[in-house]
């Protein structure tokens, strides 16, 4: 018995040891971006389709979303370590969606602190179910409540993080992606890590709340950011302009779905025509179209 | 050769069965749903009385449209008494069952439920003569980051109770008008499992509805977990005159998710709404 456990522990750090570092980009100064093509999350690609990356600071690291599969996660650290020395004090998760959540085991250990917005825990747990049941069917991979980690801090409207002679500014938001965006802010080069907040080529996809979001982007707007990081897409360093595509496929959805709404047009329908002229913008659009209209009529009925 | 030839029939005739398996089996149906719901009864598998529309794909789990359409009008001599709908594969298959009238003028049916997994969707009918039809539609589940609960739980439950009525055209006299009803609340699943203390959350979702026309049933319906967060129907009615349209609906919160052995009664609550003609 004893045996088999050794063999088997054995074989399990061999396959983490064969884990490649992951590539990593320096687009700023101590910000490393790992950044994914297009893709919808399937058995091929295991659900790694998000861009991740993190922080180095004088005495700390900060991570930003650990990866969608536990050996994404792995492959994330390989790559930290190999880059810095500097010790890993922090995992931000940006929100619940398995595509940013699913590395977090890589990092679980003493010192390591999970951070995320104060909703993310119970999105966690009403979601983390489904996921986890769906996982090894759609993506290929084994995951279990143990991959799922909840924050250790949850920030409730901003937090600052010292990395030791950085420090990063953490912002939670209204609905806006989902119920629980959070984002990160860095003083010194003036690099905002919207996450899924932002969506660049990559179709923005709508599960928390279409009026909460634009209304946030239309905030967010007026400030000036050197460099902004979407959770898919290019790294924005025109901004508002970078992000003016997507607030206008927004902008567009709630406009449509609001005028069949008074029409007294149904769901049904909307899903069928609502937005489709904006089908050659974006990638994955089939994939992902008819599932924001069907969320944001759900929503914008019950306006009065 | 014809060894070969049968060997390869065998072996296309096994591809597309294990296809058709994997496009919605009816195993739950036939080992747990067919006798816990219909013990010793006869169904007839047609689209004569009913037919279901439901999208080929979940787009997002949670809020999946369908469509039940009868084939025949409603009249006192006959008319499609009942209407029960499962999702095969959810981890508790009813949906709900729907009680019609020859006041009700159609027995249609729309309404927006929760689909979990790749699943068989069917619909079972009983007319007033007691005969039972089923019809079935397969529904592809959603991957990616979706989940089979509401975008934004805290919307929802401040709206909690909010009732909405809608006439989709003018009411006439002794003409089916279609209505929609709207009602703001999470149905909550209980299926959730709570990361940080390990508690299974309890349901709460509306478990009973009764429309009424100036006093006279239209709908009835028995309902469970797999309807959305957020209840939308649409469904007929005949008004004889100038009346008031009644929503009457309770909600209950059980013990356990897949269980209805221990549940606490929850709220009631009434809508009004006044149909002039």
């Amino acid at each position: 018995m004893n045996y088999f456990f050794l063999v088997f522990g054995f074989i399990l750090s061999q396959n983490a040891g064969a884990v490649e570092a992951l590539t990593m980009s320096q687009i700023a100064p101590g910000i490393y971006l790992h950044q994914s093509e297009q893709y919808w999350p399937d058995r091929e690609n295991h659900g790694e389709i998000a861009n991740i990356g993190f922080i180095v600071g004088e005495k700390c690291v900060a991570v930003i979303d650990s990866g969608g599969s536990p050996q994404q996660g792995i492959a994330l650290k390989k790559a930290i370590k190999q880059i810095t020395a500097t010790p890993i004090c922090y995992v931000i998760n940006t929100h619940v969606h398995p595509d940013h959540i699913y590395g977090n085991l890589a990092f679980k250990q003493s010192g390591v602190q999970f951070v995320g917005h104060y909703k993310l825990p119970r999105a966690m747990a009403v979601r983390g179910e489904h996921y986890l049941s769906n996982a090894k069917q759609t993506l290929d991979i084994h995951v279990d409540q143990d991959n799922i980690v909840p924050p250790d801090l949850t920030v409730k409207d901003s937090m600052k993080l010292e990395l030791g002679n950085r420090e990063i500014l953490l912002t939670a938001h209204p609905s806006a992606h989902t119920d629980n965006d959070l984002s990160v802010y860095d003083k010194t080069t003036n690099t905002f890590w919207l996450a899924d907040i932002l969506f660049v080529e990559h179709i923005p996809v709508l599960d928390g709340s279409i009026k909460g979001w634009l209304s946030e982007l239309n905030r967010l707007e007026k400030f000036h950011y050197a460099l902004v990081i979407p959770g898919h897409g290019h790294p924005v360093k025109d901004w508002p302009a970078g992000m003016l595509p997507q607030k206008a496929y927004l902008n567009k959805l709630a406009n449509e779905t609001r005028k069949l709404i008074r029409q007294g047009k149904t769901l049904e329908q909307a899903v069928e025509t609502v937005g489709l002229s904006d089908r050659n913008h974006w990638e994955l659009f089939d994939q992902f179209h008819r599932k924001n209209v069907t969320i944001a009529f759900a929503e914008l009925e019950w306006e009065d | 050769m014809n060894i070969l030839k049968a060997f390869a029939y065998t072996l296309i005739l096994m591809t597309l069965s294990g296809h058709a398996v994997a496009e919605g089996d009816d195993d739950t149906w036939n080992n747990v749903l067919k006798s816990q719901f219909f013990a010793g009864k006869t169904i007839q598998e047609t689209d004569d009385i009913i037919s279901l529309d439901a999208p080929y794909r979940a787009e997002d789990p949670a809020i999946v449209p369908l469509r039940v359409s009868s084939r025949i009008s409603q009249s006192q001599d006959k008319y499609i008494k009942k209407i029960w709908m499962f999702v095969d594969k959810n981890p508790l298959p009813f949906v709900g069952e729907f009680e019609f009238f020859p006041e009700s003028g159609k027995a249609d049916l729309a309404l927006r439920i929760r689909v979990n997994t790749y699943s068989n969707i069917r619909a079972i009918a009983e007319t007033n003569d007691g005969k039972l039809t089923m019809t079935k539609k397969f529904v592809k589940a959603s991957g990616g980051c979706s989940a089979p609960v509401g975008a934004d739980l805290d919307e929802a439950m401040k709206r909690q109770g909010k009732v909405k009525f809608r006439l989709d055209e003018i009411a006439q006299p002794g003409k089916p008008v279609l209505t929609q009803l709207m009602i703001s609340h999470p149905n909550l699943t209980g299926m959730q499992m709570d990361q940080m203390t390990r508690f299974v959350r309890k349901s709460n979702f509306i478990n009973e509805l009764k429309v009424s026309f100036n006093n006279k049933q239209v709908l009835k319906a028995k309902m469970d977990i797999a309807i959305s967060a957020d209840p939308n129907f649409r469904f007929y009615f005949v008004p004889d005159k100038s009346g008031a349209l009644k929503a009457e609906f309770t909600d209950i919160s059980c013990e356990s998710p897949i269980s209805r052995d221990a549940c606490n009664k929850g709220r009631s609550y009434t809508q009004n709404y006044e149909v002039i003609m």
